[in-house]
């Protein structure tokens, strides 16, 4: 499939008539990135313009090369190709002030286990130069949010897998950097912990202002949080828009009547409703492809029972996230797919 | 580079090594532990050969404990330094290499930080073993030649915990720890001279120890420490200190080109 480039990269591009311009209103800017690994191509020729303030997520399956770009991005990995600046720096040739630029909360735990989360916290605010006072109240802000004041003086090692979570994004945000990357933030956690996740993530971008990356292989957390979207897929990003453009491109929404008897005269009496896109029916049961079906609902079970026509069932589904990523991957992307991902993270060093 | 960035690195230093100490000094049995073994090499192996008599090639009027001291120290050193140095496997394995490789810290300044901690901890060790060498019955070294060993004591540290580094920047995973160990640091310890005199060795046995750093180091340590010496101490000065600045580099070029992931 055909790489897509960046629709509003272009837009932008043209609006402001020069480049320049549009790479000013860029946290992430990317042209061409490329990264190889022998003989695989993790990340094959990406652009990418994400814009200050935005909150930008990732979607892939595993090696589809989220985690590469954000490697790249941080700086851990040198680019084989192609260039990106983050925060106007350029990743390659001004890594100290990318670093400085960014926070990041990797997808696998980076703490020291033996010092107590407020010891993590402390340890980063002196790697990123702040003085003591400076660092004390930071600290307290930070531990605030994620509601860990009270397990502050815990050894690291003594901390849920929820909490640590938690306690990285908290470091992540200490150093108050312009541009903070997310990597598989909830992966492995339950469903409860998920949900304050979300809720800090959302807090962050709006009321600090902060840009977030975001990388998932949860569809329903992308559809919730991000503004846009980028797909993945082989190191490819195969489709980019915000969610709702996404969905609604892929087509109408569904409802779906079991009929018990009666069914041919409905059909027949349903042809006659101009906003019905398109019908089919199969045994005892007919599938309806109309936009905002939940107004509609109303209206053909009252014709339904017009034709006594009885109805057992009543099913609508709107086009989700999930059906895009399938759309445009060929894949499915695995239900629960924390589980499914930890299984095979089984020997720690997976490929990623 | 900046004034600002000097700064910023020299307090990155101070906290990498603060954090080794707290580290260390929180797991009370790692302390104890990496003091008990070179305490038993010291303990047994002076007690029993003390009273054996003379040993060929010990000079006269030198016991055979004070002779040993100098020696477990070396080896105290190498053991922790190396550690030391080779402790990045372990923030690799558990991730906290990351938090370190993305702050916006020279890479030098992380080496120096790891190595100020390595220091720190392999020297403290080293005096621990110094006064149970002086309880067991050594000869009590001059003021003068006591802190003259230190600088002994920091050359051979800096030197090993540079070799861990190198080993550590360039392994994927612990795997190859135990290789290390019995192939390299046993071998380094065994050839340095630190348990008897090189004199006693075959003529290819002794090329080897005449090849290793921690042989210049233990020569050292015993001309501080007891006044006498194979070599004259400003050779052991000389070969170790090259040593030294060459490893330190080999680690710090390896650290600087390893790749997170």
């Amino acid at each position: 499939m055909k790489a897509v480039r960046d629709r509003e990269l272009a837009e932008d591009f043209e609006k402001e008539a020069t480049p320049a311009k549009a790479a000013d209103n860029a946290a992430i800017l990317a042209r061409g990135l490329t990264k190889r690994f022998d003989k695989t191509i993790a990340v094959d020729n990406i652009d990418l313009l994400i814009r200050k303030g935005e909150l930008f997520g990732l979607l892939g399956a595993n090696g589809a090369g989220k985690s590469t770009i954000i490697k790249m991005l941080t700086t851990m990995l040198t680019p084989t190709s192609g260039e990106a600046k983050v925060w106007g720096y350029d990743i390659v040739r001004e890594r100290n002030e990318v670093r400085s630029s960014i926070g990041v909360v990797f997808q696998d735990p980076a703490l020291d286990g033996m010092l107590t989360g407020r010891e993590n916290l402390d340890f980063h605010g002196r790697m990123y130069g702040m003085n003591a006072s400076l660092r004390k109240s930071r600290i307290a802000d930070v531990l605030e949010l994620v509601d860990l004041v009270d397990k502050a003086d815990i050894q690291m090692q003594d901390y849920s897998g929820g909490m640590k979570r938690r306690l990285e994004i908290a470091r992540g945000l200490m150093h108050r950097p312009h541009v903070l990357f997310l990597d598989e933030p909830t992966i492995g956690l339950d469903a409860q912990t998920r949900r304050y996740i979300w809720d800090y993530i959302r807090r962050m971008n709006q009321e600090m202002d902060v840009t977030i990356i975001l990388t998932t292989h949860y569809m329903e957390e992308a559809d919730f949080l991000c503004d846009r979207v980028a797909i993945m897929d082989s190191g490819r990003i195969v489709a980019l828009d915000r969610p709702e453009i996404l969905k609604d491109a892929i087509g109408s929404d569904t409802i779906t009547l079991v009929i018990d008897s009666g069914g041919g005269a409905l059909l027949r009496s349903l042809q006659s409703f101009s906003w019905i896109k398109s019908m089919c029916s199969e045994n005892g049961s007919i599938e309806i492809q109309v936009d905002h079906a939940q107004s509609r609902i109303a209206e053909i079970v009252l014709e339904a029972s017009r034709n006594n026509a009885v109805i057992t069932s009543v099913n609508l589904h709107k086009p989700t996230l999930e059906d895009v990523f399938i759309k445009y991957t060929g894949k499915k992307m695995k239900e629960n797919g924390g589980r499914d991902k930890r299984a095979e993270m089984a020997p720690p060093r997976g490929g990623r | 580079m900046s004034r600002e960035m000097v700064k910023g690195d020299l307090y990155a230093i101070y906290s990498i090594w603060l954090r080794e100490m707290l580290r260390f000094f929180r797991l009370k049995s790692r302390l104890i532990g990496s003091v008990a073994s070179p305490f038993f090499f010291l303990a047994f192996l002076g007690m029993g050969f003390n009273n054996i008599g003379r040993i060929p090639g010990i000079p006269e009027g030198v016991d055979y404990m004070s002779f040993l001291t100098p020696g477990i120290i070396g080896m105290t050193l190498l053991f922790s330094a190396t550690f030391a140095g080779l402790s990045v496997l372990w923030d690799r394995e558990f991730g906290f290499l990351k938090e370190i490789m993305v702050s916006p810290v020279s890479r030098i300044a992380i080496v120096l930080g790891r190595t100020a901690g390595g220091l720190t901890t392999g020297i403290l060790q080293a005096l621990i073993i110094l006064a149970l060498g002086i309880l067991l019955g050594m000869s009590i070294p001059s003021i003068k030649g006591l802190i003259l060993s230190l600088v002994f004591m920091i050359l051979i540290a800096t030197t090993f915990i540079g070799l861990g580094l190198a080993f550590a920047s360039k392994m994927e995973d612990m795997s190859g720890f135990s290789l290390i160990m019995n192939f390299l640091i046993f071998p380094l310890f065994f050839l340095s001279g630190a348990l008897y005199p090189l004199d006693q060795f075959p003529e290819i046995i002794k090329l080897l120890a005449y090849l290793n750093p921690l042989t210049y180091g233990v020569d050292g340590l015993r001309y501080c420490l007891i006044g006498t010496s194979a070599f004259s101490p400003l050779t052991d000065f000389s070969v170790l200190g090259v040593c030294c600045m060459a490893m330190l580099f080999l680690g710090a070029y390896l650290f600087e080109t390893t790749e997170v992931n």
